[in-house]
């Protein structure tokens, strides 16, 4: 081997090694935070960024996604605000509201004291301060995964959310991330404790103007024995955004997670999901709907890894694509030696309506035990033809047919969100991509 | 015959084929506002292909001839705009649609159409009111109307779900291909009175089916014999029992 193997960095690379430079000793986390960013951005400024060379990004080229590193979000401006507001989404929905704008928490927006009894609501930043900030360390993540990394090295505000033991949090938690203003790049982390035997409903929303921002975002959630917890994304960033994501969830003995995202909005979005089931007889569905047209990318990357017994995971993704958009879907359940009567079914569905469009779907199982049902499927098809004609000689014009059917496709994930105004948003969010088809 | 009776369904010379491979070979067909024709023949004779070229399905190629709806050319619309126009076709097999409520379709369908021929779109009360009337003649629950489009549905059920359509969006002319097939005797009487309900004098309907069965129920005014792509006898009901009593044997040997 060539001992002597110079990277050659790109722009982004050499924006973030800068960037870095340049805010390191002002971020929060005391000396103790200093050295894990620094281990964090250690990975990313010897490996650089991962490109379809590296088996996990073969179908999402960040390299070739980011080419450049926007600059670090300033201070919120009135403007910014006010355009924020406007951009917020799910009015609808009743739950208690945070938001941040541009990474931000704006607490003029939000209601940080109206927090459910037995709820504690508090800014990140408050946790990073001190010696001991346990807010950079995230369990159940792999710490060189690069999204983690540049997250762990350049987050500086997000929120934490701890539900008492046997609580069950009497609202639900909407957390709105909003991006306006100046193309920008913007981290954010939100990190969840639900006690055991307690309970709470999360909303997490991704929204903002059409501007090439870069927003980075990591959710940790984890759940104690008995704990339940439900979780709706809505990734509606503006089009010309990259979103990258990445969520982390620890479930303990009979804990139980229903986790569902409608991917609308960004030029590029990665969402990884790492799920490990610590205890035994816990239950996961993970579920997404995507949408994408032009040249937008949508990739779900995620590792269900069964490490207690007797777990149920049922992971459900169906995406539809038009124009020369693209979808990947990589998910791999784990079962190791010890995690018996383990039951994990696996779904990806693609619907491609251009001869343009393509999906890629990578499913895996890695299975040690002997006592196990595990089963994956992946289908990229087209709108079926009879289906399509049978509509159209009721008099339903092409487009209107094609959207019917492409709403039918979804449904089947947005329809497992019981609360009716939040599954009308999303309905309402699918709706209006259909006839934009954007 | 009297002569001011509209003409609503004008055929002339029709061939079609599907992958090249002629199926219809020079049908003509006329049908007069308030009729009824049946269209019998053997298997393979091209009844069922006749009903998808006249709603327009895009496996089928017309190679030759014509076909006007009410004096308007059906081949120069697409299949959405011929149903405004007021062509309906009664599926062999009605298509099942998860996901799809029965009553979000059907108003889908209705608003489309009166939004195509320049109509408001009926508002929801109004429209619900006007399905429920609908529905009950043709024994269909509430909850069949909430499930989705002919999801888990018996045959019969299917059937009475399309004369529910065709009720709802009153179309001028209906085509109803093999409508029988899968019926047992109630289910067919009662897909018979529902398609007996909406002959009209402005209305005009063209039954296929293999057996003379359904013509017990829905009486025709015109039976026509297709055999190799083309009609070769056309005479009153009673041609529909000798059918019934002889087969199709004659028909097959003639045109072949």
């Amino acid at each position: 081997m060539n001992a002597d193997v110079r990277p050659i960095r790109t722009a982004a690379e050499t924006g973030l090694i800068e960037a870095f430079e340049a805010v390191r000793a002002a971020l929060p986390g005391g000396e103790r935070g200093a050295q894990l960013r620094d281990d964090a951005f250690a990975t990313i400024a010897s490996r650089g960024l991962p490109n379809r060379r590296v088996e996990e990004w073969k179908y999402t080229d960040l390299r070739a996604l980011m080419r450049e590193a926007r600059p670090l979000a300033g201070p919120v401006t009135p403007a910014e605000l006010a355009a924020a507001e406007a951009l917020l989404p799910m009015a609808d929905v009743e739950a208690l509201r945070i938001v941040f704008v541009n990474g931000r928490l704006a607490p003029s927006l939000s209601q940080l004291a109206g927090a459910p009894s037995g709820v504690a609501i508090s800014p990140l930043s408050d946790a990073l301060e001190g010696d001991a900030p346990h807010a950079l360390v995230l369990e159940g993540a792999p710490a060189d995964n690069a999204l983690v990394a540049l997250n762990t090295a350049f987050v500086a505000d997000g929120l934490m959310i701890a539900v008492d033991e046997g609580v069950a949090a009497s609202r639900a938690i909407h957390v709105a991330n909003v991006q306006t203003g100046a193309a920008h790049s913007s981290y954010g982390r939100l990190l969840v404790s639900v006690g055991k035997g307690a309970s709470v409903t999360l909303i997490e929303s991704h929204s903002g103007d059409a501007a090439g921002h870069q927003t980075n975002t990591l959710v940790g959630l984890d759940l104690a024995d008995d704990a339940k917890a439900n979780l709706v994304k809505l990734q509606d960033e503006g089009l010309g955004t990259l979103h990258l994501a990445t969520l982390a969830v620890r479930l303990g003995r009979k804990a139980e997670l229903n986790s569902l995202a409608l991917s609308a909005g960004s030029l590029a979005a990665r969402q990884q999901i790492f799920l490990a089931f610590k205890g035994d007889k816990a239950t996961a569905n993970v579920s997404g709907a995507g949408f994408a047209g032009a040249r937008r990318h949508l990739d779900t990357t995620l590792v269900i890894d069964h490490e207690g017994q007797g777990c149920v995971s049922r992971e459900l993704f169906k995406t539809a694509l038009d124009g020369q958009a693209r979808s990947v879907f990589q998910g791999k359940i784990v079962v190791r030696p010890g995690a018996q009567k383990t039951d994990g079914k696996m779904m990806a569905k693609a619907l491609l309506l251009s001869e343009g469009a393509e999906a890629d779907a990578k499913p895996e199982l890695e299975i040690f035990a002997d006592d196990v049902v595990c089963g994956h499927g992946a289908t990229v098809g087209a709108i079926d033809d009879e289906l399509l004609f049978y509509l159209k000689s009721r008099g339903l014009p092409q487009v209107e047919a094609e959207a019917l059917l492409v709403q039918a496709f979804v449904g089947e994930v947005i329809e497992m969100i019981e609360d009716e105004p939040l599954r009308d948003a999303l309905t309402a969010r699918a709706e209006r991509w259909l006839r934009e088809r954007d | 015959m009297e002569p001011d009776v509209k003409m609503l369904l004008s055929i002339k010379n029709l061939h079609a084929s599907i992958e090249d491979k002629p199926i219809l070979r020079g049908l003509d067909l006329d049908v007069k506002a308030g009729e009824v024709h049946a269209i019998m023949g053997p298997n393979g004779s091209g009844k069922s292909t006749l009903s998808y070229v006249l709603a327009g399905k895009s496996d089928y190629d017309v190679t030759e001839g014509s076909a006007t709806l009410d004096g308007a050319d059906l081949f120069a619309m697409e299949p959405d705009a011929r149903a405004a126009a007021g062509l309906f076709l009664a599926f062999q097999y009605p298509l099942e649609i998860p996901g799809v409520a029965t009553m979000t379709f059907l108003k889908t369908a209705l608003n489309a159409q009166r939004r195509a021929r320049g109509e408001a779109e009926l508002p929801t009360p109004q429209f619900i009111k006007l399905v429920r009337e609908k529905a009950d003649g043709l024994g269909i629950s509430t909850d069949m109307l909430k499930r989705g489009l002919n999801v888990g549905f018996s045959g019969g059920e299917k059937k009475r779900n399309e004369v529910l359509q065709m009720a709802l969006l009153e179309p001028k002319l209906c085509v109803l291909d093999e409508t029988d097939s899968g019926l047992d005797i109630d289910a067919l009487k009662i897909v018979a009175e529902g398609v007996n309900a909406l002959r009209a004098k402005d209305r005009g309907f063209v039954v296929i089916t293999h057996y003379q069965r359904l013509l017990d129920h829905i009486v025709p005014d015109v039976v026509h014999v297709m055999a190799k792509g083309r009609i070769v006898r056309t005479g009153g009901k009673e041609l529909a029992h000798e059918l019934e009593a002889r087969g199709y044997a004659d028909y097959v040997e003639e045109a072949a």
